[in-house]
């Protein structure tokens, strides 16, 4: 399904001499190909006219999305899947600014991406000419960087720049924009083989000093806590933590984004922390004496803001490859910059084991009595028992995307990962209408995979167009719709924080998902009891194509347990029930 | 506190607005920033004056790197530097306060850059601390408009052994 196709710019590819000569939008087409690009997703329009001109020869596998929201989504969901960056085209204007949302979640989370849009001819720009938008000033705050094509002689250095800056570093979402006069002038092509960018040249090698202070603060420590994120999921060091972790006898809790970067089931691990987090993750950063942050960022979900509550007693070493987080939400004891694989590497070589066996059997001791609990029915669907059913019934080899909002909390709970990149998740922006989308590229990187989009009634309608695209291209993702019947998220805060005024998150009048799905020609079934559940479940993933299950579940549930903003990590809200 | 950044950027377009959006976006203040050529053919020179605690500061420095078109930071605060600012400003002046506001500039070595028939142009470069002062002594002849550059500074004795201190 994703494999490389090259046929025809493949006959033509020994005219890699420079007296040939080829349009912009051609060009730019081989330059993907150069860097291995196996799909782009995108939607067309008249800006890029040439570069849908020429991919028509099919040299390259376009994913037509049915919105570009859809298609930047799914790029990245692409890219979270593989660690490859994701490509998306769109045309000026609105096809560009439909790609906002979607690099903003990008630039939050480190994805990388490469994003193309078409542009007015440049006679036009700066005009108001139809369909022109200022795409690259309107996605400065949510870029790793941009570029506008003035000269198509500088676009096979602009595209290898390109990728290089998104994935390299701390990856993030870099845009091309491309005027339509760029992409019709004709130009000799040459690919750069290197790249050299003055300004940027990430450092990845830790500072040996640093490492000698992390390894006398370890041998002093009694009450060690690994708090990991995504930053060990994008380097590829989950084998290397897992060895740190033992080696010095810590406990491991990983936020949001970092889940799958340790094994759920390791011995170590105790869940996630912050505003939903387990109690023993909460605890331990409430008490440990050092905290050792390995990509993360001290986010206001994992620190709840209240910082004269955060980790006190403790001394904090944060290892990233972005200096700039560090020291940014919280004082840092022991700073160390660089790749956190080769961190970990030269971190976990003689590194001494803490004085930490009582700790251990605490943190162990918590997270064993007081572990995530709910009030299961017999009547009634609960969404917990829904997602640990997911996860049961697939033995966790699938990749599940979510949504955001009460199910995406909930399958942070109770899905507990093996493997990184099989949680696809929009952490930093938060962005509703992510998961789908995000399915549909991660099962493109990965055909034999089951993948799992869990989303909301909310969230479902807001990218439920993508629908078209696996019905017709017969993209086998497994959707689990947690239906509600409401924006369950903010009921809960309407309940807790304002009385139960509900207002404006009643979904009761949504559409009918199964109908909806056989609409556009995807297989669908409801569930309202267990029974059902298991057997519309059993189907869906037996069904070789894609799915829809509609499982329709009790809508008064919260997410426990909970921190309220404004408190702090020893103020938890615990759960009641037995399961 | 307040610091001078001194900035070297690609010569690129929109180099300025990705700098003076980021330094918005993450809510630093921005007392002045004012951009020209460098020494090195492709390069410019930012200067920004900017304020806050050291955490904040060392903030501003780490977010201006992450731009690629960035290629050098420096805290001037950290230096003995050369912080010059120019200011113009039109003052009004009449046959017989003329002589007076020329004997309130000469001290500050500001020279008059035009003459109307009601007012005088006067040009200033200094330390903003002394323009401020010069503009605090013509307010009552009536500041008609004033323009100013905003800081531009270099580090002292910064390039290889011309390390003597001459003028202020
Ligand atoms: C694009 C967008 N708009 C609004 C929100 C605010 N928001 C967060 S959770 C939520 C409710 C989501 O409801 P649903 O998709 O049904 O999921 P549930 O919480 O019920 O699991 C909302 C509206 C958001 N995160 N993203």
């Amino acid at each position: 399904m994703a494999q490389r196709l090259t046929m025809p710019v493949e006959e033509q590819k020994p005219t890699n001499q420079p007296q040939q000569e080829f349009t912009g939008s051609e060009i730019l087409l081989r330059c993907l190909i150069e860097e291995g690009v196996e799909v782009v997703f995108g939607y067309p329009g008249g800006a890029v006219l040439p570069i849908y001109d020429s991919l028509y020869q099919g040299a390259l596998k376009h994913l037509l999305a049915r919105h570009e929201q859809g298609a930047v989504h799914a790029a990245d969901g692409y890219a979270r899947a593989t660690g490859k960056p994701g490509v998306v085209i769109a045309t000026s204007g609105p096809g560009a600014t439909n790609l906002v949302t979607g690099m903003a979640t990008a630039q939050m989370d480190s994805i990388p991406l490469v994003c193309i849009t078409g542009n007015v001819a440049q006679n036009l720009i700066g005009t108001d000419a139809f369909q022109e938008a200022d795409i690259t000033g309107i996605t400065m705050p949510i870029t790793k960087h941009s570029y506008l094509v003035t000269d198509v002689k500088e676009l096979p250095r602009v595209v290898k720049e390109a990728f290089h800056i998104a994935s390299s570093g701390r990856p993030g979402p870099v845009l091309i924009d491309i005027p339509k006069d760029v992409s019709n002038a004709r130009s000799t092509y040459r690919y750069p083989e290197q790249v050299h960018i003055r300004g940027y040249q990430p450092k990845t090698d830790p500072h040996p000093l640093q490492i000698t202070r992390l390894h006398q603060a370890i041998a002093e420590a009694k009450k060690p806590l690994i708090l990991a994120g995504g930053g060990v999921v994008t380097a590829g060091a989950e084998q290397e933590l897992i060895a740190f972790a033992e080696k010095i006898n810590a406990p491991v809790t990983t936020t949001l984004m970092g889940l799958g970067g340790f094994p759920g089931q390791h011995a170590h691990w105790v869940g996630m922390p912050g505003m939903h987090g387990t109690y023993a993750a909460n605890h331990a950063l409430l008490e440990c004496d050092l905290l050792i942050g390995i990509g993360v960022r001290f986010d206001d979900r994992v620190t709840m803001g209240r910082l004269d509550k955060f980790a006190t007693g403790a001394k904090i070493v944060h290892i990233d490859i972005d200096p700039a987080e560090i020291g940014k939400n919280v004082d840092t004891y022991i700073p160390i910059v660089g790749d956190v694989k080769k961190s970990l590497e030269e971190a976990v070589k003689e590194v001494p084991r803490a004085r930490s066996d009582a700790w251990m059997g605490q943190v162990q001791q918590w997270y064993r009595e007081k572990p995530l609990t709910f009030k299961d029915s017999e009547e009634m669907l609960k969404p917990q028992w829904v997602i640990r059913h997911l996860y049961e019934t697939t033995g966790g080899d699938a990749v599940v995307t979510t949504d955001v909002g009460q199910h995406q909390m909930w399958v942070a709970q109770y899905f507990p990962f093996a493997r990184p990149r099989s949680f696809i998740t929009s952490g930093g922006l938060g962005t509703m209408g992510f998961g789908f989308p995000a399915a549909v590229g991660a099962q493109l990187a990965k055909p034999e995979a089951t993948v799992i989009s869990v989303t909301g009634d909310g969230g479902f309608q807001m990218t439920n167009q993508e629908l078209a695209v696996v019905a017709l291209t017969n993209i086998p993702v497994k959707v689990a719709v947690i239906n509600n019947r409401c924006l369950g998220m903010v009921r809960q805060w309407q309940e807790v924080f304002h009385s139960k005024r509900y207002s404006e998150v009643d979904l009761a009048d949504s559409p009918d998902f199964v109908k909806l799905a056989e609409a556009y020609g995807v297989k669908a079934w409801r569930a309202t009891n267990k029974e059902e559940a298991k057997e519309a479940w059993k189907e869906a993933l037996a069904h070789p194509g894609p799915a829809v299950v509609d499982f329709q579940v009790a809508s008064e549930e919260n997410v426990y347990p909970m921190v309220a903003p404004g408190s702090g990590l020893d103020e938890m809200i615990m759960g009641e029930g037995d399961e | 506190m307040r610091h001078i950044i001194s900035v070297l950027v690609n010569d690129q377009p929109r180099v300025l607005a990705r700098v003076a959006n980021l330094l918005g976006r993450r809510n630093f203040n921005i007392e002045s920033i004012s951009v020209g050529e460098s020494e090195e053919p492709g390069l410019s020179r930012m200067v920004i004056v900017t304020s806050g605690d050291e955490r904040t500061m060392e903030q501003v420095q780490k977010q201006l790197h992450k731009l690629i078109d960035v290629i050098k930071v420096q805290d001037l605060n950290e230096h003995a530097a050369v912080e010059r600012e120019l200011l113009l400003v039109t003052v009004g002046a009449s046959s017989g306060t003329r002589m007076e506001i020329n004997g309130i500039i000469e001290p500050f070595r500001a020279s008059v850059v035009d003459v109307g028939p009601n007012s005088l142009m006067v040009q200033a470069t200094g330390e903003r601390s002394k323009l401020d002062a010069l503009l605090d002594l013509l307010r009552p002849y009536g500041i008609k408009e004033v323009a100013r550059t905003g800081v531009t500074a270099l580090p002292r004795g910064a390039t290889k052994g011309v390390a003597v201190h001459v003028g202020n």
